[in-house]
């Protein structure tokens, strides 16, 4: 396996590097120091200090020091239980539901610590929304899977709320495909356009984060293309966090990227970086098939 | 290539005896075929003899008292006239109290268990209520006779007929009885007797259906923010409504036919109070008391009302698909 994954992994970071290259993204930003591995950025919208988690007994996360740039996107990629999925439902606390798992540090924005006993994770969630692995649409029609989450922060008018579910569909680039049949369940879509769906209907209550937990590895790949250009697009107004293990993806889609290996973070820098000339041994192990 | 040929050949001979034994399968293929034919005919033969068991018998019936017998409240074995609706409406008020009580209470646990309770808890409890669902309904009506009533008489009922008595229309139903009042059997207590009795299959039913809601979908409409009740209304509910409705419908079906434990309770008076305190009948409790000595136009009445209460069921089952359909036509065609 070894013997053959080396050439194999030649040719991946190749096509990487000639993916990073193509994007525009990267001169504008300015180079800061990096520590242990980690850029830190100057413009974070979410800043993690010391994060450990917990599942019962077991560490799943050790010391976790980044911050996550505003209107930008952030990859997390690494082998499967490296602690990438984990990082990202520290995020929005979704971790909260299970009793046992628990996460200890600071995870700050707008200079609030998320983790804070006092916070409201309802209110929190409203700003931090969630697109999951497999596509989740609620047992109700397109409309109202858009209207839900709109309903439990605002009161709006009808003509309001059409407007607003409108609007969200627009950004979840599935408008022109569902708005002759708004009335219908959301479940009927196809995959992918269940996923834009769900997309679509976390961007409807105007979070300023969202998070990505492998949104494409259930999809087609014109789905996922059609996702990844919709990611990009969306970087514009929200701060983007997406767990994947697609290296394609990564470099395709994000302005940085972590790579985390066993519950630790080994290199945080831009993604032309981290593909093209990675600080730590790991990581180019990883990026170029080596292991994992 | 033409070597791979011959050597595809070869093992067609090698296995032609499988080939054989093919045949000898699809034989028991179709015997298993007309095997369970069969056995889903002899379901419907058997529906089909109850219902001519029940209109044949209940031919005089209809015949001596018309539909009149529905709704006359006349049970006079002397004079031999009969009517159903005593019985017909104790069966319905029962199930109705039992039903008011045991849903809410149903869906309580049902979404404790689930959703709420630490991991050390579940098991216990739905443990609990898998063993009140194995308890004979006979042991149900002594409890009920023995300790629920008299203790029902002793404490609830006075502060009942106190604080609800007095009521403009509403305070007809908690008028003290005018006898059997110290015993405490009435159609109150059998209907809440009836929802202890419905509550474990209710409860059991929920829970399974809501433990199949995929934990992604939760996860999501938990991510958006949504508090467990908003998550349980919004999305548990209508993921698993074919399933609720069919766990209600089951209740609601045992509490319409529960015999033993409601005919210890219910007091068998032939009479309908206006009182929900009064004692009361319902057709089950009926047809155990008076078979064993009714002959003649007795027992074709009592036949009669066997055959009101299938229907009754028919319809309740009818209702529930057509709620399902309505439930079903309101997801997907909403207009906007």
């Amino acid at each position: 396996m070894s013997t053959m994954a080396a050439p194999q992994g030649g040719n991946v970071s190749f096509n990487m590097a000639s993916a990073v290259t193509k994007k525009s993204v990267g001169a504008e930003h300015v180079m800061t120091d990096k520590v242990n591995g980690v850029r830190h950025v100057a413009n974070g919208k979410l800043i993690l200090r010391d994060l450990n988690f917990y599942y019962g007994k077991f560490q799943g996360l050790h010391n976790i020091n980044v911050s996550f740039p505003e209107r930008q996107v952030t990859a997390m990629i690494g082998p499967s239980g490296c602690g990438k999925s984990t990082l990202l439902r520290t995020l929005n606390r979704i971790y909260d539901l299970y009793p046992g798992q628990r996460a200890e540090g600071e995870i700050l924005m707008d200079g609030q610590n998320l983790l804070d006993k006092s916070m409201d994770v309802n209110q929190l969630r409203a700003k931090i929304g969630m697109v999951f692995q497999k596509p989740t649409p609620f047992p109700m029609s397109i409309y109202d899977n858009i209207a839900f989450g709109v309903k439990l922060y605002e009161n709006l008018s009808k003509s309001d709320m059409n407007d607003r579910v409108e609007w969200a569909l627009r950004k979840g680039a599935i408008w022109d495909e569902v708005k002759d049949k708004l009335g219908q369940a959301g479940t009927a879509l196809s995959g992918g356009q269940q996923q834009r769906l769900c997309i679509a209907r976390s961007i409807a209550v105007k979070p300023e984060v969202i998070l990505f937990d492998e949104p494409t590895s259930a999809l087609d790949p014109i789905s996922t293309l059609k996702i990844e250009e919709l990611i990009h697009e969306l970087k514009t107004e929200f701060t983007v966090v997406i767990v994947t293990h697609n290296m394609q993806q990564a470099a395709r889609v994000s302005d940085y990227t972590a790579f985390m290996y066993l519950g630790k973070m080994v290199e945080y820098d831009h993604t032309n970086v981290i593909f093209t000339k990675p600080d730590k041994k790991e990581t180019e192990d990883y990026i170029t098939g080596r292991f994992g | 290539m033409s070597s791979t040929r011959t050597g595809t050949l070869d093992d067609l001979k090698s296995v032609a005896p499988i080939s054989r034994s093919k045949l000898s399968f699809a034989l028991g293929d179709v015997v298993f075929k007309f095997t369970a034919l069969f056995f889903a005919l002899v379901v419907l033969m058997l529906l089909a003899g109850i219902i001519y068991m029940l209109v044949q018998g209940s031919l005089p019936a209809f015949q001596a008292f018309g539909l009149g017998f529905i709704t006359s409240d006349e049970w006079d074995p002397v004079k031999e006239v009969y009517g159903a609706w005593p019985s017909l409406a104790g069966t319905l008020v029962a199930a109705l109290i039992a039903m008011l009580i045991g849903l809410p209470l149903s869906f309580g646990i049902a979404i404790f268990i689930t959703e709420m309770a630490p991991q050390w808890l579940k098991r216990p409890v739905g443990t609990a209520v898998e063993l009140l669902a194995a308890i004979p309904s006979i042991i149900y009506g002594m409890w009920g006779l023995f300790f629920f009533a008299p203790f029902f008489a002793a404490y609830i009922q006075p502060g009942l007929v106190a604080t609800l008595g007095p009521l403009p229309i509403f305070g007809t139903l908690f008028q003290m009885p005018t006898l059997g009042g110290s015993s405490g059997v009435s159609v109150l207590t059998a209907g809440i007797v009836l929802s202890i009795m419905i509550v474990p299959f209710m409860a059991s039913v929920m829970r399974d259906v809501f433990e199949i809601v995929p934990g992604a979908l939760k996860e999501s409409a938990y991510a958006m923010g949504a508090t467990t009740w908003e998550v349980v209304w919004n999305v548990v509910l209508p993921f698993t409504k074919t399933g609720v409705v069919g766990g209600i419908m089951l209740g609601l079906g045992r509490a319409i036919g529960e015999t033993m434990a409601v005919t210890f309770i219910i007091g068998n008076a032939s009479q309908l109070g206006s009182s929900l305190l009064e004692p009361g009948t319902t057709i089950a409790a009926k047809l155990a008391n008076e078979f064993n000595e009714a002959d003649g136009l007795q027992m074709d009445s009592l036949i009669a009302m066997g055959l009101i209460l299938f229907v009754i069921t028919f319809i309740v089952l009818m209702l529930s698909k057509l709620m399902l359909m309505r439930l079903a036509a309101t997801q997907e065609g909403k207009k906007t």
